[in-house]
């Protein structure tokens, strides 16, 4: 264990890791520049549940829908049904891949056998083996586990995802649930797809570069299986996410370094929730919160959606007056400044503007006496 | 978003209530609206839970899918709202009125009314058109056929749907934008679409200010979700174990169970929707107080218009609507969306002193002082005649960006257009000199007041006629790069079966 990874145990405390899935991992890259969230992420810290003990419950994106869980699953057990016929048949029709004769290979368990480090070394020794010898390609292996660096931890993904070699290339498809009604889908939906799946892209090529093979024998186009229109049946879409790999690589590598921001930290920081033996969190709530804001945190309203942590980061930037809580139309709109209270004591000239702040202060003050003339200076 | 809404937003954040954008309501809102409040199941796109609905505060109605995969239950609920909606809808086509023939066109008659559905928010919006979507091509004969209501269904809210997207139209409103439009809060637009979150900014309970009280409303428990999505948590701990109760007594064919079971589920869903239905007839009377404008009623009355347009297609047997628009009918749809948001800003600025001051602030409008004039300056035309074409300088601190040769329009006269005959700017001021060119007069009786006094402070927007309709190719002459001359095409077989 590295210097790192003990600083980051400390951290985290007394609970064991978070494990990540590719649906954590993508979520990293959702707001790159908060210090506080990569190294809650490189801890393995339950953001959800430290949220909870100091009073901030996730509220929106917590959890899902077991309905749509049911879907989900339904829907996959439809395409992999008899040996990924369905899926066989759409590659070659809606894609017009070439495949030969495919076989089918579940990595689900290794002879009975389903913990993670066993399923990932037999993924790896099936996959080398067939990047090796990409002349006997042509099967489709289901449930394969890949394994990532994340910060200082191995991540393992247990991708819904099929992989398959074709005239020597890896794809990687994706079974996804949301509809996609005339060719249009939920964008949200497909940039999360496609954020995921730069995961196992990503997970894969580090397999193959640490045997000296080539990375580019992983395709970066997904391939996505998704229902058509308001049909259960399947159709394959290919999506290029070269850009979300490289987005997912810079984080990973930010994440990598995460022991220059640990040096910043006061000796002893620790986000111990300090379960006792029943799992009750037994630290004091007031320490808890005072320890999570030593790290500084960068809170837009879009974190709302994608972070545990939110509603605590944003009373956080309530409490300080900080423009990003309006959103980023308004943060964009007054450039250089950054509270609420500069920019109204700038607009109504009860502050004088810097250098940097002339423009704003002039273009905040005309404004401002529109509006007051509008107002007629009592409202 | 302009630099006014951004000001406004920061007033907002600090006194704990939201601020006006705006003193007058640019919207009409129908005195019988028909609400719909749809709620969706989580995973399957346009499978309905249920849905709220009534023209009146005590008068809602409730729709309900006890097993919303069943196909035969989900076709239930359909017909049923079909019922509402087109019942609504042929309530509105009882009485016509003349408009009586213009130099431009003839005399026709069109609907007196015209039908408003409201919604709470954007998503609701797009799920009515998704609905449509999924309803309209759906066959009334052969092995999957289905009641000729639900179809019909689908092609009014694919038209309903359609019409939001042209701004200033009221046929399909959702509140959370209409709301967004009259008041600032103190939160981000992202929080502003939940419906309950901008009424506790706009009008928080007594003793709360609006971001306590919009927190509040981020408690699933205390304040469900507007929908279409219902919360996850709800389904989980709720909706689904009663779904399966319902399903267990329906495989062993026990009536009573079931019935249980869908009376328990349409308590659980109505649990759900009824905060939502307060919240939105709240929203629907604070609109109302707002004073309407006179051109909202003419923006009803193109309302009206369409209405009776796609009535009578229908009438005729029309097609449903396609599911890609034609190169051509898409170029010039957008076209209409452009002129029409474009024209609906300067409209408003005629009427709205916010309006103007936020195009003002966005240099498309000015204010200024008036410091020289020439009453009674004349031209000769190239026919050899003389006509009058007053000029005066406006002297104003406002950042105009608006080119010569643009006419603009006096909120004070409506009747008057000047347009820009020079602009010259100085480090702090910008001197604008404006030719009178309709509403002046003759030489020998020129309009009294057409020219203002001098230090007589004056306002100019641009002209909302400047967006007038512009001329497309006749469908036949549509050229190849656009599709090729228009040939109505009937859907075909295998357009939408049911699985």
């Amino acid at each position: 264990m590295t210097a790192t990874d003990a600083r980051l145990d400390s951290l985290r405390g007394s609970t064991e890791p978070l494990s990540f899935t590719a649906r954590t991992i993508a979520a990293l890259t959702a707001n790159p520049g908060c210090v506080r969230r990569a190294l809650m992420d490189a801890a393995g810290a339950d953001k959800a549940a430290l949220a909870t003990h100091v009073g901030f419950p996730q509220r929106s994106g917590a959890s899902q829908s077991p309905f749509a869980l049911t879907r989900g699953g339904i829907f996959e057990a439809q395409v992999k049904a008899s040996g990924g016929a369905d899926l066989v048949r759409l590659l070659r029709d809606k894609l017009g891949l070439d495949l030969p004769e495919v076989s089918y290979s579940d990595l689900e368990s290794v002879g009975g056998n389903t913990t993670k480090k066993v399923r990932y070394r037999r993924t790896r020794a099936l996959l080398l083996r067939a990047a090796r010898h990409p002349d006997q390609a042509g099967t489709l292996y289901d449930h394969p586990m890949l394994r990532l660096q994340v910060g200082g931890h191995l991540a393992y993904l247990e991708p819904d995802v099929v992989a398959f070699q074709i005239q020597g290339k890896f794809h990687v498809v994706e079974v996804k649930s949301f509809a996609v009604i005339d060719g249009q889908a939920d964008e949200e939906s497909v940039a999360a797809a496609a954020m995921q799946a730069a995961a196992y892209i990503v997970a894969l090529q580090d397999m193959l570069t640490a045997e000296s093979l080539s990375a580019s024998a992983v395709s970066t186009d997904v391939i996505l299986v998704t229902p058509e229109n308001f049909s259960p049946q399947a159709t394959a879409t290919f999506i290029d996410v070269r850009k979300q790999v490289a987005i997912l690589r810079r984080q990973l590598a930010r994440m990598a370094r995460i022991g220059v921001l640990l040096d910043e930290l006061p000796s002893g920081l620790t986000f111990d929730l300090a379960p006792d033996p029943d799992g009750n969190y037994t630290r004091a709530r007031g320490e808890l919160a005072s320890a999570l804001e030593v790290v500084p945190a960068r809170y837009q309203p879009r974190c709302l959606k994608t972070c545990e942590l939110a509603g605590f980061c944003r009373d956080e930037a309530r409490a300080a007056g900080a423009l990003t809580v309006l959103g980023s139309v308004v943060r964009d709109d007054l450039g250089s400044l950054d509270s609420i209270s500069t920019a109204l004591a700038l607009a109504s000239g009860i502050r004088q503007p810097s250098a940097d702040q002339a423009d704003i202060a002039r273009a905040l003050r005309y404004v401002k006496s529109i509006s007051d003339t509008l107002a007629g200076g009592t409202v | 978003m302009t630099l006014l809404t951004t000001l406004a937003r920061l007033e907002a954040a600090v006194s704990g209530r939201a601020r006006p954008l705006s003193r007058v309501r640019h919207c009409r809102l129908a005195a019988q609206p028909l609400v719909i409040i749809p709620l969706t199941l989580a995973g399957d796109p346009a499978t309905p839970v249920a849905a709220m609905t009534g023209t009146s505060r005590y008068g809602q109605q409730l729709l309900v899918v006890p097993q919303p995969h069943s196909r035969d239950l989900r076709l239930g609920f359909l017909v049923g709202l079909a019922r509402i909606v087109l019942g609504y809808i042929a309530d509105r086509q009882n009485r016509t009125e003349v408009l009586p023939a213009t130099k431009k066109s003839e005399e026709r008659r069109r609907f007196a009314d015209a039908p408003q559905v409201i919604v709470p928010n954007q998503a609701a919006r797009d799920y009515l058109g998704l609905l449509g979507r999924s309803t309209r091509f759906l066959p009334t004969d052969g092995p999957y056929a289905v009641d000729p209501a639900v179809p019909s269904l689908g092609k009014w809210l694919t038209f309903l749907a359609d019409s939001a997207d042209h701004t200033g139209a009221a046929l399909l409103a959702d509140l959370t934008s209409l709301l967004a439009e009259h008041w600032a809060s103190g939160q981000s637009p992202l929080e502003d679409a939940s419906l309950a979150a901008q009424l506790a900014w706009i009008d928080p309970p007594p003793g709360m200010t609006g971001l306590q009280a919009a927190l509040a409303t981020e408690d699933p428990l205390r304040c469900p979700p507007a929908g279409p999505a219902t919360d996850p948590g709800f389904d989980q701990a709720i909706l689904e174990p009663l779904v399966r109760r319902y399903n267990r007594a329906a495989q062993a064919g026990k009536r009573a169970g079931v019935d249980r079971a869908t009376a328990e589920i349409t308590a659980a869903l109505k649990g759900q929707l009824e905060p939502t239905w307060d919240a939105v007839w709240r929203a629907i009377s604070l609109l109302r107080a707002l004073p309407e404008t006179a051109l909202a009623g003419r923006r009803w009355s193109a309302d009206k218009d369409s209405f009776t347009r796609f009535s009578s297609y229908l009438a005729d047997g029309g097609l449903p609507q396609p599911r890609r628009d034609h190169a051509a009918t898409a170029a010039a749809r957008l076209d209409r969306l452009e002129r029409a948001q474009a024209a609906y800003d300067t409209e408003r600025a005629l009427e709205d002193p916010f309006v103007l001051a936020e195009l003002r602030t966005s240099g498309e409008a000015f204010a200024g002082e008036v410091v020289s004039a020439e009453p009674s300056r004349t031209i000769i035309t190239a026919a050899g005649r003389a006509v009058l074409r007053p000029r005066f300088t406006v002297r104003t601190g406002d950042p105009v960006r608006l080119e010569p040769g643009r006419v603009l329009i006096c909120p004070a006269h409506h009747r008057q257009r000047v347009q820009i005959a020079d602009l010259t700017r100085t480090a702090t001021d910008a001197d604008v000199v404006l030719e009178v060119v309709q509403g002046m007069g003759t030489p020998g009786r020129p309009t009294p007041g057409a020219v203002p006094a001098i230090g007589e402070l004056v306002s100019f927007t641009p002209d909302p006629g400047f967006f007038a309709q512009r001329d497309f190719p006749p469908p036949e002459q549509i050229p190849w790069t656009h599709g090729g001359p228009l040939v109505r095409r009937a859907v075909g077989p295998g357009e939408e079966t049911p699985s």
